[in-house]
């Protein structure tokens, strides 16, 4: 053995495993802002096209595919007031904010070498905006402002348009802030940054399943949605990007989606994203009427606990029906994720770092706020059974934390 | 059954640990420290112990074990309690063993108080030490296989892997909630079992280097974090015979990057004391790093009830060094430990493990406060 660098082998005729995998166990799902399951429209669009042929090629089997990934884009344009021409379809939300964020600032630099184009952000962006922000102004690409929230996690659109340059290629605010459901008003923001000819770029991640997203009406020029935060698939996701908006592909390869994502269509994704997006947009007046009632109970019940804060805009209608986000005296993030989970409900705390950890949150410091936090979010499946299986085990697992008490039943 | 959290590193042991928990019928819960805060770029595979590939081999095996898996932030205490003295008490001319540091104060500290305060009996680890029944209890000399209040530390069943040292400074009471299940193993048994369980860690290299230094390199490390404290390197007799940039580059016994050029009568010269506040390094030939006995201020007796004075022991100074035999004595409010035959390199800050006489059961531990050194140094006799 010894300090030789050490290469993974792993056996590939693994004996059985010592124990068989945990059953699924009855968790209370209060973490659909991580992952919503998808809708059955989704399911069933997923499966009937997962056999498709490859979506580019020539023949009809191909043109067969293609129609699905068409039609999907009808859908997400739809969904969103945008030209069919303008959805870009990714893996994910974290390549569609790369690829507005990096693609847009690369195509400035093109556009006028001399010039360093010049990038505002706010500093409660999800790391999928951040880090490649971060990224391109430690290469030099760009020169980056961060603009700070107000303490209820929401943007003040004066002050970024106040960090504006005449050298600013792009700014991007979220639509809603994942950990507290704070909503900014993009459309405001979009419309006032127009006149400047400066283009603007949403992450609507988190927004999209509960809130009305008109990027059209907005104004926006790129726009990131993610398919498993609104009832489609997990390792989908679209940029809007205006037609007129240069971008610089991340990916280059066969050309696919106008040049701009290469990479053979994932036609059976695409086709879920579409269908999850329509049935999301049908049923998300409804939805919102379901919800209120499930997040005011949630707060309610966590309010009647002593030492908890709720985080966020005091305005109802200016955060997402989905997110009830408090912090909590008296208890630490890793016990009080630990204990709920042990409790069957299923939470969660700060962002996930890469290994795993509570990693602690980057918005809550933006926002100065202190305290242990914990995010309850509802979905299109949540129910009024669980809210209140979550509030009695709250109510039983908090006390006994803070007291040295709680034991795993 | 006990409720055991185990602290699974990502290496085979603390993996073959978990497994022969779950065997034994415990309700088992993995746990993997996010400690030392290391930068993917300097992340070096197989070395250290908190690289994202170690997170996820641990994840794979608590997966393969079937028991459920959680990452623990411990950052801040590990900061607190292990990173930053390890700079402090180089840049204080003194040797610290930071993963004595790391048990005595996050895993028997942070992290048990946590376990306990979520209802676990026990925290297990990977560690090749072992624990048995205590003398005058009815089971006495049995391994223990459930958390035992009569627990005490020995030796683990591999000499040439045994970790008692490392773990010599935990309390009779944590001991009572320490489970070491692979401490009657060697490490061959550990790695085949590995193998038959199917954990793909199974041949994964031990690591040896400080988890927070992955590439070894100590001095690099401390460079980065100690500002330059430049002083004379000076010879028994005072003469200067060159220069430092910070007693922190030196260990007392080192020979090796002196950067002295031989002279007529030594060629080999090492590293007899290090002087802090005068800046000052005094290297001598070996025999001046002869040293008939330590103190130690503070031990954490392992035992109950403690050592008496005049105890005939055995002392160990180091991670894999002989245990040599000792009498105890109290002085002051701590201990000398004085040596039948002289030890060689002793240094301050160094802990010092203490074992029965018969070299099985760790006694405690403690840090190394005053050692002797050579007559005529133009330093203070003891660094008291």
């Amino acid at each position: 053995m010894g300090a030789g660098r050490y290469r993974r082998r792993v056996p590939l005729d693994l004996p059985p495993l010592g124990a068989e995998p945990p059953p699924d166990l009855p968790v209370v799902d209060l973490d659909h802002a991580a992952s919503t399951p998808p809708r059955p429209e989704a399911l069933a669009a997923l499966h009937d096209a997962l056999t498709a042929a490859n979506a580019s090629a020539a023949h009809r089997p191909g043109q067969a595919a293609r129609e699905r990934v068409e039609r999907a884009r009808e859908a997400v344009a739809s969904a969103l007031g945008v030209s069919p021409h303008e959805v870009v379809f990714t893996s994910g939300g974290t390549e569609a904010d790369n690829l507005a964020v990096k693609g847009v600032v690369w195509a400035a630099r093109e556009r006028d070498p001399a010039r360093t184009p010049h990038l505002v952000t706010t500093t409660v962006e999800h790391p999928a905006v951040l880090a490649p922000a971060r990224w391109l102004a430690e290469r030099g690409d760009c020169t980056l402002t961060l603009v700070p929230p107000r303490t209820d996690g929401t943007v003040d659109v004066e002050r970024v348009l106040a960090a504006v340059t005449p050298d600013t290629a792009l700014v991007s605010v979220m639509a809603a802030n994942n950990e507290l459901g704070a909503v900014n008003d993009v459309g405001a923001l979009a419309t006032a940054l127009a006149e400047r000819d400066v283009p603007v770029h949403s992450d609507a991640v988190q927004a999209l399943a509960t809130r009305d997203v008109d990027a059209g009406a907005w104004g926006v020029a790129a726009l990131a949605l993610s398919g498993h935060k609104l009832g489609a698939p997990q390792g989908v996701g679209a940029t809007v990007l205006r037609r007129d908006l240069p971008v610089v592909p991340l990916a280059h390869g066969g050309g696919q989606d106008r040049g701009v994502r290469s990479g053979t269509f994932a036609t059976g994704l695409i086709a879920a994203l579409g269908a999850g997006l329509t049935a999301a947009v049908a049923d998300r007046p409804a939805l919102r009427a379901r919800l209120a009632p499930l997040a005011d109970r949630l707060a309610d019940g966590l309010a009647a606990l002593d030492g908890v804060v709720r985080s966020g805009p005091d305005d109802p209608s200016a955060r997402l029906v989905s997110h009830v986000h408090v912090r909590l005296d008296g208890v630490d993030a890793a016990s009080l994720t630990f204990a709920l989970d042990r409790a069957g409900v299923a939470t969660a705390g700060g962002s996930a770092c890469s290994s795993g950890a509570d990693a602690g949150s980057h918005v809550l410091a933006a926002c100065g706020l202190l305290g242990t936090p914990l995010r309850l979010s509802l979905g299109w499946t949540s129910t009024d059974a669980d809210v209140d299986r979550a509030l009695e085990v709250l109510g039983d697992v908090v006390p006994r934390l803070r007291a040295g008490t709680w034991t795993p039943a | 059954m006990s409720r055991v959290l185990v602290a699974m590193s990502g290496g085979v042991d603390s993996a073959v640990a978990a497994a022969l928990l779950v065997d034994a019928g415990h309700d088992v819960t993995g746990v993997h420290l996010k400690l030392a805060e290391v930068a993917d770029a300097d992340q070096v595979p197989g070395h250290g112990c908190c690289t994202l590939d170690d997170a996820q081999d641990a994840r794979r095996a608590a997966q393969v074990l079937g028991v459920p898996f959680y990452v623990w932030d411990l950052t801040e205490a590990f900061r607190t309690h292990v990173q930053e003295p390890f700079a402090a008490r180089y840049a204080a001319g003194r040797t610290p063993n930071p993963c004595v540091d790391c048990n005595e104060q996050v895993k028997y500290a942070a992290l048990l108080e946590r376990a306990v305060g979520l209802g676990f009996d026990a925290l297990a680890t990977g560690h090749h030490a072992a624990l048995r029944v205590g003398a005058g209890h009815p089971d006495a000399g049995q391994p223990v296989r459930t958390p035992h209040p009569a627990a005490t530390l020995v030796r683990g069943a591999d000499a040439a892997k045994d970790q008692s040292y490392v773990l010599s400074v935990a309390t009779p009471p944590q001991l009572a909630r320490t489970l070491l299940p692979i401490g009657e193993l060697t490490k061959g048994e550990v790695r085949r079992l590995a193998t038959e369980r199917g954990l793909r860690v199974a041949a994964k290299p031990d690591s040896y280097d400080v988890c927070f230094v992955p590439d070894g390199d100590t001095a690099g490390y401390l460079a980065g974090h100690l500002d330059a404290a430049p002083g004379d390197i000076v010879d028994l007799d005072g003469q200067v015979l060159g220069e430092h940039d910070g007693v922190w580059r030196y260990t007392v016994g080192q020979r090796r990057n002196l950067g002295l050029r031989p002279t007529a009568t030594h060629h080999r010269r090492f590293v007899v004391d290090l002087d802090p506040t005068s800046r000052t390094v005094v290297v001598g030939p070996r025999d001046a790093l002869a040293c008939g006995w330590f103190e130690v201020d503070a031990p954490s007796w392992a035992v109950t009830p403690p050592p008496a004075d005049g105890d005939r022991v055995r002392v160990q100074i180091r991670a894999h060094a002989p245990a040599v035999v000792a009498t105890l004595h109290r002085v002051g409010t701590g201990w000398r430990a004085t040596l039948d035959v002289p030890l060689h390199g002793v240094a301050l800050g160094q802990v010092a493990a203490v074992y029965d006489l018969g070299d099985r059961t760790c006694l405690g531990g403690g840090r190394i406060t005053a050692a002797q050194r050579p007559a005529g140094l133009p330093l203070a006799a003891s660094a008291r």
